[in-house]
């Protein structure tokens, strides 16, 4: 009996640092893709200003109160607008840039294969 | 006929990509955020920095007035420089100061204020930060003009006399 409630109690304190693991994880994936606004260049993972610091507090405070990470990426594209975010939205302004790699690989695919056909 | 049209769309190619790069080095690389907006209010509950109360968003905004919101910090230079002109504003009877103390130790706070004056109808403290980016804040000083329930006007850095004309503009 003794046995099984040390063993009730181990499981339950390791699962908590899964859990806890997982949080940590998403917190320094999310720190990761924003950019510090006060030390641009570095994202808010790497950055040491009071703004990162307290940003990286705030991720931490949203993912305990249940957000997922989608929704700690829209609540700060709401606060800061989209320049925090790394990876651009795709609309209108961004066509091209998301567009343009997949023509040039197109492009150049009709290329190849069109020398490959002619040589035969 | 094949001949001439590539050297054509090759030099069309290069035409595009100069204009785009040319284009781009003239485009400020330095993100200035924008200024104007209406957001509506985040709601909060702070300590008070003063006393042990909590101090609710909700209580302090009423629809009709205008409020001030500042950010500051008694290790914070520029908010020195912005002080006078806080003190300034005080005397406006149609505008309440709201402070923020941001990451400040209260004994710097206290004599902050003892020294330079205290601009502030109510002070709150943020001692973590994490309200201030509720706000959309980047750092100290920074101050927001808040009408209805709505952020409509952000000042970034120190306020100067120009930005005190502006908020005395807007709120007459």
């Amino acid at each position: 009996m003794k046995f099984i409630h040390i063993f009730l109690i181990v499981a339950t304190i390791l699962n908590f640092n899964f859990l806890k693991a997982d949080e940590i994880k998403t917190e320094n994936k999310i720190a990761k893709n924003l950019r510090c606004l006060i030390c641009q260049g570095q994202s808010v993972y790497d950055s040491d200003s009071e703004f990162a610091i307290s940003l990286k507090l705030v991720i931490k405070n949203k993912i305990q109160e249940g957000l997922n990470e989608e929704q700690i990426y829209s609540f700060l594209k709401m606060k800061y607008g989209e320049w925090i975010l790394y990876d651009p939205v795709f609309n209108r302004n961004t066509y091209f840039l998301w567009l343009l790699p997949i023509l040039i690989f197109l492009a150049g695919g009709a290329i190849i294969i069109k020398k490959f056909y002619n040589k035969k | 006929m094949k001949s001439k049209f590539i050297p054509l769309i090759l030099i069309l190619i290069f035409l595009i990509t100069f204009v785009i790069f040319f284009k781009g080095l003239k485009n400020s690389s330095i993100y200035t955020p924008d200024t104007n907006l209406k957001k509506e209010v985040p709601s909060f509950e702070l300590k008070s920095f003063e006393n042990d109360s909590i101090v609710i968003s909700e209580k302090i905004f009423n629809d009709n007035d205008y409020y001030f919101i500042n950010i500051w910090a008694s290790w914070c230079i520029p908010c020195k420089e912005e002080h006078e002109f806080l003190m300034k504003l005080k005397k406006d009877d149609r505008i309440e100061l709201i402070g923020f103390n941001y990451k400040d130790n209260l004994k710097n706070a206290s004599s902050f204020l003892k020294d330079l004056g205290n601009p502030y109808d109510i002070i709150v403290s943020d001692k973590d930060g994490t309200a201030s980016i509720e706000w959309g804040a980047y750092g100290v000083p920074e101050s927001f003009l808040v009408y209805q329930n709505k952020i409509i006007k952000r000042f970034i850095g120190p306020i100067n006399n120009k930005d005190l004309l502006e908020i005395q503009k807007i709120i007459r």
